[in-house]
């Protein structure tokens, strides 16, 4: 089977690369670009861990095709900080101890930056259900839910 | 995954041409929320993959309540239910379209993928059945419309032939006075396969008495199913209390359901005839508001 040759922007860079149909965007993102921030944690759209935003919309990587992305674009955590300067969420996360292990942490990330964009004053309950198709084995949710919501109470703060 | 082809067509033609001229099996790609994870697991080997997302015309939701809308074979949950015209004229459809997955899968899933992957529990199915949804077909021979219904024939099995996809999705127009509504019960709030769905879409007059009406019930037999006993058991009433225990007395009547882990004969059938029941008392609340 012939590779396919496609050329897409990854976090504001125009990119190029190789690759297979079979190949999913997280393969891409992780295996031909060393992205690898976004996880592998079920490659079956269940987990969040792969999320990411093509053109603007939040999507699980594992359920697209790497040669799909010809002229699009994608957003992934490593585009989050500004340089050293992380982003308000990846800070709150940072103090408000809402991870453990980690391997869940980008994916909500991603997710939780995509629900403040649309709607900077979230409620709880809207908070829960957008981030449902996120799953943390670690912290049980509650810190992941507040650090949001102060989060976004921080960010109307500051305009 | 095993190797296939890929093609993403920028026309409708184009399309056919390569679903019809597929030396093996070919596979359509709208969303990919299903057929990627039956790529993965092996249930899905084909030999070609079309993406249908590059034609123009599947991208886009036209028409209005009074004309009856078309919606693109491509345009996602998320685009669903940001339509505010859609979901004024349609909330049953439009809800039981965005209780698909999670935000993640609302980004990429269709209706037209939740239809043709052909699964008794898909939830928008059960919806398009209800509000009378007809399809439009292209194929090698031009293009058909079929009634929603006749589409799904068996667990992952369509009635589509070699060559054809479905374009767009069509609602009919919206008559005075009409609501629809989708219930489905999961063990969990979010993220679950449907143990029971069920859609009612129904019509009323000035007075009050309903005219035309549709019941489906999803998860209860091989396909989604029409339930034309249920929609008589309203047809003519008031919608009252005495309609909606015939409504789910026909509803229950019409099940044959599988029994899993998920739920047994017993608890679906009994639940098939309260969703029923409570899917209608919303659709009429609708209807008269
Ligand atoms: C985590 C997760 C949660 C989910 N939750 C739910 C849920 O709660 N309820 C539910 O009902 N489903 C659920 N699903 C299943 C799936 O998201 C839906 O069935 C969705 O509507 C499929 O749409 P799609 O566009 O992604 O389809 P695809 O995967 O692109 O296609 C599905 C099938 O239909 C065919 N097909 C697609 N479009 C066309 C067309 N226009 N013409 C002809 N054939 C076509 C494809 O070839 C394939 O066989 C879930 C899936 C995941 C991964
Ligand atoms: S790896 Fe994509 S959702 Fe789990
Ligand atoms: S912190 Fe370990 S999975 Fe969330």
């Amino acid at each position: 089977m012939s590779k396919f040759h496609i050329s897409a922007t990854v976090n504001g860079e125009a990119v190029e690369y190789l690759c297979d149909p079979k190949q999913t965007l997280l393969d891409v993102l992780r295996d031909e670009l060393n992205l690898t921030g976004s996880k592998e944690g079920c490659s079956s759209g269940d987990c969040g861990a792969c999320s990411v935003t093509l053109d603007g919309r939040l999507v699980c990587s594992c359920l697209v095709l790497g040669v799909e992305m010809q002229g699009r674009s994608v957003e992934t955590i490593e585009s989050m900080a500004s340089g050293e300067k992380l982003h308000p969420l990846q800070q709150k996360f940072l103090e408000a101890a809402a991870l453990q292990c980690g391997f869940c942490t980008p994916g909500f990330l991603v997710a939780a930056k995509s629900l403040l964009e649309k709607n900077p004053n979230p409620t709880e309950s809207e908070t829960r259900y957008w981030l449902a198709g996120n799953l943390c084995r670690c912290t049980g949710y509650d810190k992941i839910i507040r650090a949001v919501l102060e989060t976004a109470a921080d960010m109307r703060g500051s305009k | 995954m095993s190797g296939f082809q890929y093609e993403a067509p920028a026309t409708v033609e184009a399309a056919v041409g390569f679903l019809a001229g597929a030396k093996g099996n070919a596979r359509v790609l709208a969303g990919g929320t299903d057929l990627l994870v039956q790529l993965r697991t092996g249930a899905a080997n084909p030999d070609l993959v079309v993406d249908i997302k590059r034609i123009g015309e599947l991208r886009q939701i036209s028409g209005n309540a009074a004309s009856g809308f078309v919606i693109g074979a491509a345009v996602t949950g998320a685009e669903i239910g940001e339509h505010k015209e859609l979901a004024k004229a349609w909330p049953g459809f439009v809800e039981a379209m965005e209780l698909i997955g999670s935000t993640q899968i609302q980004g990429r899933a269709t209706p037209g993928g939740n239809l043709c992957n052909a699964s008794p529990a898909g939830d928008c199915t059960p919806a398009m059945f209800a509000a009378g949804v007809v399809c439009v077909i292209a194929g090698p021979n031009g293009r058909r419309e079929a009634p929603v219904e006749q589409i799904p024939t068996g667990p992952g099995k369509t009635s589509l032939a070699k060559g054809e996809f479905i374009v767009a999705i069509k609602l009919p127009a919206r008559a005075k006075n009409s609501g629809d509504a989708y219930l489905r019960m999961i063990p969990r709030t979010e993220m679950d396969i449907a143990i029971v769905g069920a859609g009612v879409n129904l019509t009323l007059d000035a007075s009050g008495a309903c005219t035309a009406a549709r019941v489906s019930l999803g998860a209860v037999a091989p396909t989604v199913l029409l339930v034309d006993a249920a929609a008589k058991a309203l047809i003519g009433s008031k919608v009252d209390d005495a309609a909606l225990a015939r409504l789910a007395a026909a509803a229950s009547a019409a099940c044959k359901p599988i029994d899993d882990k998920r739920g047994t004969i017993e608890y679906r059938t009994k639940v098939a005839g309260v969703l029923a029941r409570r899917a209608a008392v919303i659709a009429r609340d609708r209807a008269r508001s």
